[in-house]
């Protein structure tokens, strides 16, 4: 198959996509399931792909994507909070500092770069532990960032330990397709790139790396300042798609469940990232979720059934994953219309085996 | 300036109370395949992670091309502030990290093969390319760098195409024999376009036949690449064949140095290697 | 004088958070020590034990409930180490601590299936949860019980490993994990062996801490699991008397910026704390230096 017939095909796969959710919205009620599970996935493929971009293809373990994720989120909620609403959000702190609104699309890219900035200085000191020190020390600053985020001082600014709330979201499930996709696809474009190599390069043998020329300070930094951005931004749509946002939201669990989703669809594979955080969303927040409520089946009731059920076969569901299917989903391949493509006409089986790194 | 390419000047290497390397005084000119040769636990290795900048000695110099690169001479209060991990703290150390010195043009290659394991042949050489990019993170983020990557790709294919290991360009790097392993992480060494080529233990692991395509291999990389090559060896028949000088390091001390001839009559390499030296 | 009596409660407390801390990090840094393993599900691990405390005492006695406690706990910890991290010896470091992630992950999710979600009363053990006055201050008796039980109990740990054959066969397994294993120690029941003491303390640890705090939530155990795992390394991970002294700092730290008015950073302060350890002695107080082999 040639490259542009590849490209042809992908993007009308996209275009497709598109157009059948956009006849759903008008189809199928807005409150329905579908588009709660389908933002919410969405948001979770961005910053699953993110946390990939460090995890999988850097070698960093760093486990501070929730605390990037605060740092986006409240700079969007503060950002763009009405000026005529600010002072009954803001009702402990005279209204807040901050008197004026920005464009939520600007809003959402500010979020990014202040979560960028973040990452900056925290990477000054952290960027040179290794493996799990590196994933504590990130951890640990997370929280840091949320405790700083609910002081009182920063009340006019962050609203303590109080919501955001009342600031503009989009209400449309297209427009958060439509930012992940371009984010994700910047990361894709991203590891394919010359910067991409140097960063896998530093994941395989960080010795031989940097012996081949790579400033292993420069490039990890470049790695994790671009994850929390896009982690930064991934923590915007969240806040948009809730509707309001509260510092206690993003503690290390939410990290975890970012992980084990990057896990789940394959450590190293953008794809499996994307189809493992719907999957996610999909079943814990809707296809399990009749195990939270009581059933019974004529006059017997179903033992086990009930509140909180849904997570603990999920958590279960996950152990397994962990411990027996440990590539994941993915592995580290990708899902590519050339790969169904020689799926489907039994071609290029070689360049499949090798070719997991080019496409 | 002098024709050296590197002088290694006073270098010692200390590990808590261990040194690894006393003194080490060595030159290497331009052209010549100089051998480092000593038993195991010579320090042979400390003494190429001293020159390419993995970790800084603890005192003593190295020149590249007449220019220091290395230097740490710690004196009065800073001798006994020195832990041995403060690199940088004061300013007259020189302490590049090893991708600055490889920047410089020397290349080095790893004792136990240090291939980027989940990447094919061609990708393992194309890294190489990095450091000469003119773009910058986002003209290659958003692919903007069409001709520069063009060049990289062509770089990475002719350079495989003269070490012959173009008819394995998409194997994975790991999935190589032995042999075409070590004769690829050499490869990937020229492709940093080095002056002064590292070697450590090419040969190490490899069978006769082998050793003799390699001996061969590197004859050859020095005249086509211009290079001067140093190289850490066990395999004595190499050593005498293909080097025009070597230094004999034991304990940390160098205790022998010259010709081929005037090293394998030296009766204090000879002590040395009796007694520690088991297959040689 | 006037600054001590304000500030005595604190210190008290911090001193005797510090004890139940120490009980925990010691858990973290056996098994760091040994299997180079951050285990996050310790802290659930610590959490799971104050469950089994709340129910256990609604059906009998306190006096067989304690005993009970501690058996369950160190049956779990047992389980846990069998089940998801021994499939994995061979695996990346990486994978394990997904692993142990996921058992942290798991291990929160039972509790909020078990308690639904609702913070559970711990009972009042008699004795240890009298409230008694100190030097003016009005505390538990469990206060004041801490410090010198966690003494005991290290001293005890201590001539374990110091006195006995599994003891040596810790200090082999942490000095060179391989090589143990060549010499013909029997590794799993080493790594077993750490995890039912780790386990064992953390029950301890639990019927202590929440004597003190009443409350026991699903997610109860995440934060002094952090902290514990932060004294580990503040006291050099692999040393058991620098984790316990690094916990007693961080106890009383933590207490005294609580008494300073500046609560919201009493968390902030520990992990503040790590990364300062982490970038200027990463090997923390006691512990040793690891070199890397180029």
């Amino acid at each position: 198959m040639k490259k542009q017939t590849e490209a042809f095909v992908s993007v009308a796969l996209i275009a497709a996509l598109l157009i059948v959710l956009f006849v759903l919205e008008r189809v199928i009620p807005s409150t329905s399931m579908l588009f709660t599970v389908l933002k919410k996935g969405a948001i979770y493929a961005l910053v699953a792909v993110s946390m990939n971009l460090l995890n999988g293809f850097t070698g960093l373990f760093s486990l501070g994507q929730a605390g990037f994720m605060l740092v986006g989120a409240y700079t969007y909620g503060v950002l763009t909070i009405p000026v005529d609403q600010r002072a009954n959000v803001y009702m402990y702190y005279d209204g807040g500092l901050i008197q004026f609104a920005l464009h939520p699309i600007l809003a959402i890219v500010i979020a990014g770069i202040i979560a960028g900035i973040f990452a900056y200085l925290i990477g000054l000191p952290v960027l040179r532990l290794k493996s799990d020190y590196l994933a504590i020390a990130t951890l640990g600053f997370a929280e840091i960032i949320r405790a700083v985020f609910q002081w009182d001082k920063l009340g006019p600014l962050t609203n303590g330990s109080n919501l955001l709330r009342n600031y503009p979201s989009y209400k449309s499930v297209l427009f958060y397709f439509a930012a992940s996709g371009v984010c994700i696809a910047l990361i894709v474009l991203l590891i394919n790139s010359t910067y991409g190599r140097a960063f896998k390069a530093i994941r395989d043998d960080e010795v031989a790396a940097e012996a081949m020329g790579i400033n292993l300070a420069h490039h990890k930094r470049i790695a994790f300042v671009v994850s929390s951005f896009f982690a930064g931004v991934s923590g915007a749509l969240l806040a948009m798609y809730q509707t309001s946002i509260q510092a206690s939201m993003f503690k290390s669990a939410m990290t975890y469940e970012i992980l084990l989703i990057v896990v789940i669809g394959g450590i190293g594979s953008i794809t499996g990232s994307c189809i493992s955080s719907f999957l996610f969303i999909i079943l814990s927040e809707w296809l399990l979720r009749f195990l939270d409520s009581e059933l019974v089946i004529g006059g017997f009731k179903v033992p086990l059934l009930r509140s909180g059920f849904r997570k603990v076969v999920f958590s279960i569901i996950i152990m397994i994953i962990v411990l027996f299917f440990r590539q994941g989903i993915m592995g580290t391949k990708e899902f590519s219309v050339r790969g169904i493509y020689n799926r489907i006409t039994g071609k290029g089986r070689k360049a499949q085996k090798g070719g997991a790194a080019d496409e | 300036m002098s024709e050296n390419v590197l002088k290694v000047e006073h270098v010692t290497m200390q590990f808590g109370g261990v040194v690894a390397v006393d003194n080490l005084n060595l030159e290497v000119n331009k052209g010549e395949i100089v051998s480092l040769i000593g038993p195991n636990g010579a320090g042979k290795t400390t003494a190429f992670n001293v020159i390419t900048g993995v970790y800084p000695p603890t005192n003593g110099a190295v020149y590249f091309q007449g220019k220091k690169i290395v230097e740490n001479h710690p004196q009065g209060k800073m001798r006994r502030q020195y832990l041995g991990e403060n690199e940088g703290k004061y300013d007259h150390v020189i302490a590049p990290t090893p991708d600055r010195i490889t920047k410089l043009g020397i290349a080095r290659t790893f004792q136990n093969i240090r291939l980027f394991k989940s990447q094919t042949v061609f990708e393992n050489i194309l890294i190489a390319e990095h450091m000469r990019r003119t773009s910058n993170l986002f003209t290659a983020t958003l692919h903007l760098n069409g001709a520069e990557e063009r060049q990289m790709r062509q770089e990475a294919d002719r350079l495989l195409h003269i070490v012959e290991l173009d008819d394995v360009r998409d194997e994975l790097a790991t999935s190589l024999p032995y042999g075409k392993q070590r004769r690829l992480e050499i490869a990937r060494a020229l492709a940093t376009k080095p002056s002064l080529l590292l070697l450590d233990e090419p040969a190490a692991g490899m069978n006769p036949q082998e050793t003799d395509e390699l001996t061969a291999f590197i004859g050859r990389v020095r005249d086509d690449f211009h290079l001067t090559i140093f190289m850490i060896e066990h395999h004595m028949d190499l050593v005498m064949e293909i080097s025009d000088r070597i230094y004999v390091l034991d304990f940390g001390k160098l205790i022998s140095q010259g010709t081929p001839d005037v090293v394998q009559s030296d009766p204090r390499v000879i002590s040395a290697y009796l007694g520690v030296q088991e297959d040689e | 004088m006037d600054w001590l009596s304000k500030n005595l409660p604190y210190l008290m407390a911090g001193i005797s958070v510090g004890g139940q801390y120490a009980l925990i990090a010691i858990g973290y840094t056996m098994v760091y020590g040994i299997l180079r393993l951050i285990n996050f599900a310790h802290g659930d691990i610590f959490m799971v034990a104050g469950l089994v405390m709340v129910y256990a005492s609604t059906v009998m006695p306190v006096y067989l409930a304690i005993p009970l406690v501690l058996v369950v706990t160190v049956v779990i910890g047992f389980v846990v180490e069998r089940v998801a991290y021994k499939p994995l010896r061979s695996a990346p470091r990486m994978s394990v601590m997904i692993s142990a992630i996921g058992v942290s992950y798991l291990l929160q999710n039972l509790a909020l299936y078990v308690t639904g979600g609702l913070a559970q009363q711990y009972p009042a053990i008699p004795w240890i949860s009298d409230t008694i006055t100190v030097f003016g201050v009005t505390t538990k008796r469990v206060t004041v019980i801490t410090p010198p039980l966690v003494i005991v109990l290290v001293a005890a740990l201590v001539m374990l490993i110091q006195k006995t054959k599994i003891g040596m066969a810790m200090r082999a397994a942490s000095k060179d994990f391989e090589t143990s294993q060549l010499m013909g120690i029997r590794i799993n029941s080493v790594i077993s062996m750490t995890f039912i003491i780790g386990s064992f303390l953390a029950a301890v640890g639990s019927l202590l801490f929440f004597s003190n705090y009443t409350g026991v939530t699903p997610t109860v155990g995440a934060m002094p699991g952090l902290k514990a795992f932060v004294a580990a390394v503040f006291g050099g991970i692999g040393s058991i008397p620098g984790a316990v002294i690094g916990a007693f700092i961080i106890g009383i730290s933590e207490n005294i910026i609580k008494g300073l008015g500046w609560t919201t950073f009493s968390d902030a302060f520990t992990f503040a704390l790590l990364i300062v350890v982490l970038i200027f002695k990463p090997t923390g107080l006691f512990g040793e230096a690891a070199n890397d082999k180029v």
